[in-house]
């Protein structure tokens, strides 16, 4: 884990090309960063880690000109610059390269690298330009990319490239990145870095914002921790370990590994027959799917995000209607019979749902209103006709100290809560259901380290106890440390079966990328 | 960012709709100044015309029994994440089960008659409203729009049965023959006058607590059953309503049943309780004001309540100042209804910003040492 393949010395250089000093930022009573200062070496990648809701996006938004610092100056090249607006930033030679893609999935490679940067009325002259332009960048950085190409045609990691391209034409000589291998395969992430070493030794700054620290300890020179708005640390890479990042990161010491004994598989609960899943436009996005659980394991499927793992989820869960195939719990064929999430809730199926904001509360609840969420027609949730609103308190109040969600306050709005605290009720909520089978969506997305840790333990107690636990997460070290058996999926269907034993992230990643693996056909 | 800026509970129902409003009432000042008169002799004009005897009171009243009906119903829309401009619509065809009821049974006794007009106005309401809801839960056509369209299906159905039908023979106008003495409502001021409590007799009728009773009703259903909270799932997230196990289209029907029930029932106070007759276009724009009032009542029945008081005490403060005050006419007044609307309803969130900030920096202050 200590490697890092493609760190090189930064070159020597005068002034830092990025300074801050005394950022400071309110977003009404909160203080999203405070008297953040620092510098970034020109030449070097810089990592910026944090948990969600430490400010690194805030810090970014504000270098970017998304948001404007109360206090604070920010300085590039050390000259002081005002950057009110992305456009400010462009023009102070910062690109910024977001999660997700600001590209017109229906226009080329070139006309998105021209798009805002038209260069005069006509389209012609500036395109003809932009591609001049572009070649050249090409062959100074190695990003080939087929510029008459559909955007949405192109593989993730392209659509990524296209997004580093349009922020070097703009003549960035500092890229930030947010998050970028989210959607890559780890092959892909590899390639990005060396892409990102390749523009370092080209002289330009990578600023890396992440939360995951082997990115951190695999590529940069340097690593800058903030926690709760403020900078917490920072180190030399080299002379830190994973270890110490996240106690940083956490503010006290973390396991960041799973302990569970093997598993004891016992009878099988839940099982799926060529399952097919068509989405609205009649696109399958689960092909041909069938699998089986077992009462005490822990099932994983992997795959890069969008390769149906959603579809199948929620098609098991009976939040989507399956177009073919058979869901079958301990006998009963629970596509035939037409059940409805809350039918299959009754049965001992809970789903902890993969994006909780859009689907697992109700943003607009009390903490305890979202903790009946499903269950809400309980007879113990009911006093005649009316709510037993003593019976709602008591009950999350119960949940809330038996999962440590912080703080204890039923009442409280749920936005109020952190990503972690907010998605241990959710676990809470369906755990405490007492269900035969648990279904699981990216149980740690947007979760800080220390509840991470605490969710983890709680699913391997889950499958010590009996239940069949299906855990669906991008992040492979999740899949790698929860699951007994690994399932990878690409584009629709399960292209391999991987005991947890066998299973190397080189491996997953080559079945992740459509390499079909041993075990099936 | 986007999202509106946090207040504190005090602030979010008290203090922000009582800066909006003192922004609209500031502007009609302006414009009363403007067009040559005394802003504060209008303003007092007003509140003594809404307010100053119990006469005025009792009108203000009157008027507000009918947005608190309609309110209720884009509140109850509302919750259901739907927005409901078919109240005056429903009120028209609701007022028309009641007022068939009043009609054809005048000759039963008084306590048989009311919880048949009662049922009649919601079911009348509820099944005009029944249709656009069931277009957008299955076929996705837009409540805004069909709710709209509605409305005017109402206004020429009413006025068809009038001319040709409901029509009293004999006479030029399209009204239906007065309800028999015990199919209306006694006013308020006979209940009053019964328990020793003398009050001016004015159209206040007994539909008033008919609408406080239905704002209760509204309030126990939506917060405490486990119906109103499958509705407000499904209102402000139905993704989370189809992952609980709800279904998003069922609430949508439900809540239009309800929302045109509660609209249906204008017609106990305007034509049982104070008209005694079927007429062209009784609802008067009640259904729209109602949007009005559930906006500035965030959507509460309290809120609502005295929200319908604050309209209320418009149209009645409103009439007697463009009697006192001839160049501020009726559309003066409806000038400042507009404005008033303007800034609790379309604005409401430009002062929400500062005041958020305001309150921060103060409370930050309060709780350094």
């Amino acid at each position: 884990m200590n490697s890092r393949p493609f760190a090189v010395t930064p070159s020597e250089s005068s002034a830092p090309a990025l300074e801050l000093r005394g950022i400071d930022k309110r977003f009404g009573a909160v203080r999203a960063n405070r008297a953040i200062s620092c510098a970034i070496a020109a030449g070097s990648i810089h990592g910026l880690i944090g948990e969600n809701g430490a400010g690194k996006s805030t810090l970014m938004n504000i270098v970017y000109g998304f948001h404007r610092a109360d206090a604070g100056e920010i300085r590039v090249a050390g000259r002081v610059v005002e950057i009110g607006s992305p456009q400010d930033a462009i023009a102070a030679g910062i690109g910024m390269v977001h999660q997700h893609f600001m590209l017109v999935e229906n226009f080329t490679v070139l006309e998105n690298v021209v798009l805002g940067a038209e260069g005069g009325r006509r389209l012609a002259g500036g395109m003809a330009a932009a591609r001049a332009g572009l070649e050249q960048l090409a062959r100074d950085y190695g990003l080939d990319v087929p510029l008459d190409a559909v955007v949405s045609e192109l593989p993730v990691g392209l659509q990524q490239r296209v997004e580093i391209l349009k922020a070097l034409h703009r003549g960035a000589d500092i890229l930030i990145l947010d998050e970028p291998t989210a959607v890559l395969t780890p092959q892909e992430a590899d390639q990005l870095f060396k892409m990102l070493a390749r523009l370092r030794a080209q002289g330009k700054t990578v600023i890396l914002v992440t939360h995951k620290l082997r990115e951190i300890m695999a590529v940069t020179d340097r690593v800058t921790v903030m926690r709760q708005g403020a900078i917490v640390g920072e180190v030399e890479t080299k002379s830190t370990s994973p270890r110490e990042l996240a106690e940083k990161m956490v503010g006290r010491a973390v396991l960041l590994r799973v302990d569970k004994t093997p598993a004891q598989p016992g009878a099988t609960l839940l099982a799926v027959r060529n399952l097919e899943v068509r989405d609205r436009l009649g696109v399958p996005r689960v092909k041909n799917v069938s699998f089986t659980l077992q009462a005490g394991e822990i099932v994983g499927i992997a795959g890069v995000a969008g390769n149906g793992q959603s579809e199948l989820l929620e098609a098991l869960a009976g939040i989507r209607a399956p177009s073919r195939g058979e869901i079958v719990l301990e006998g009963r064929d629970l596509v035939r019979e037409g059940m409805d999430a809350r039918a299959r809730r009754r049965l001992g199926l809970a789903h902890v749902p993969e994006d909780r904001l859009r689907m697992g509360v109700v943003a607009g609840f009390s903490a305890e209103d979202n903790a009946i969420l499903g269950y809400h027609d309980l007879p113990v949730y009911q006093r005649g006709l009316l709510l037993n609103r003593s019976a709602i308190h008591g009950g999350c109040t119960q949940k809330m100290v038996a999962y440590d969600v912080r703080p204890p306050d039923p009442g409280l709005h749920i936005a109020s809560f952190s990503g972690g605290n907010q998605q241990k009720l959710v676990l809470a909520r369906e755990i405490d259901s007492d269900p035969r089978v648990l279904l699981i969506g990216q149980p740690t997305r947007g979760v800080d380290i220390g509840a991470i840790e605490f969710i983890h333990k709680k699913l391997v107690t889950l499958r010590d106890a009996g239940k069949a636990l299906l855990l669906v997460s991008v992040e492979l070290d999740e899949i790698l440390g929860l699951a007994d058996r690994i399932l990878v999926m690409n584009s629709g269907e399960i292209v391999g079966e991987v005991a947890r034993a066998d299973a190397t992230e080189e491996k997953l990643g080559l079945m992740m990328a459509g390499v079909k693996g041993e075990g099936r056909t | 960012m986007s999202t509106p800026a946090k207040l504190p509970r005090w602030a979010e129902l008290g203090l922000l709709p009582a800066i909006n409003l003192l922004a609209a009432l500031l502007l009609s000042g302006v414009i009363i100044k403007v067009i040559g008169e005394s802003p504060w002799a209008a303003l007092k004009l007003m509140a003594d015309g809404a307010f100053g005897s119990q006469e005025s009171v009792g009108y203000t009243l009157y008027y507000s029994t009918n947005f608190i009906f309609t309110g209720l119903a884009v509140a109850v829309a509302y919750h259901a994440g739907l927005f409901n401009i078919g109240g005056d619509g429903q009120a028209y065809l609701g007022g028309l089960g009641t007022g068939l009821v009043c009609l054809w049974l005048g000759s039963w006794p008084f306590w048989a008659v009311l919880p048949l007009a009662v049922i009649a106005g919601a079911v009348f309401g509820a099944a005009w409203a029944f249709i656009p809801a069931y277009l957008q839960a299955r076929r996705g056509s837009h409540i805004v729009i069909t709710t709209i369209m509605f409305n005017f299906i109402a206004s020429a159905l009413m006025t068809w049965l009038l001319v040709n039908i409901l029509i009293k023979p004999g006479q030029q106008s399209p009204e239906s023959r007065e309800f028999a003495p015990n199919a209306t409502l006694p006013g308020l001021h006979t209940l009053l006058g019964k328990i020793g409590i003398p009050f001016t007799s004015t159209p206040l009728n007994l539909a008033f607590l008919f609408a406080l009773a239905a704002g209760v009703l509204v309030w126990v259903l939506v917060w405490r059953t486990r119906w109103g909270y499958a509705l407000r799932v499904a209102g402000q997230n139905s993704a989370a309503a189809v992952y609980a196990g709800i279904r998003p289209s069922r609430i949508t029907i439900q809540a239009m049943l309800l929302s045109g029930a509660l609209a249906g029932l204008l017609g106990l106070n305007e034509l049982m309780g104070s008209q005694h007759r079927i007429l062209l276009d009784f609802p008067a724009g009640a259904g729209f004001v109602g949007i009005a009032v559930a906006l500035m009542g965030r959507n509460h029945p309290v809120g609502i309540f005295f929200a319908a008081v604050l309209f209320g005490a418009l149209m009645q403060g409103g009439s007697q100042l463009s009697f006192d005050m001839p160049r501020v006419n009726r559309d003066m007044v409806v000038v400042i209804q507009g404005l008033v609307i303007l800034f609790c309803g379309a604005l409401e969130n430009v002062f929400r910003g500062p005041l958020a900030t305001l309150l921060a920096r103060f409370g930050g202050r309060k709780d350094a040492p």
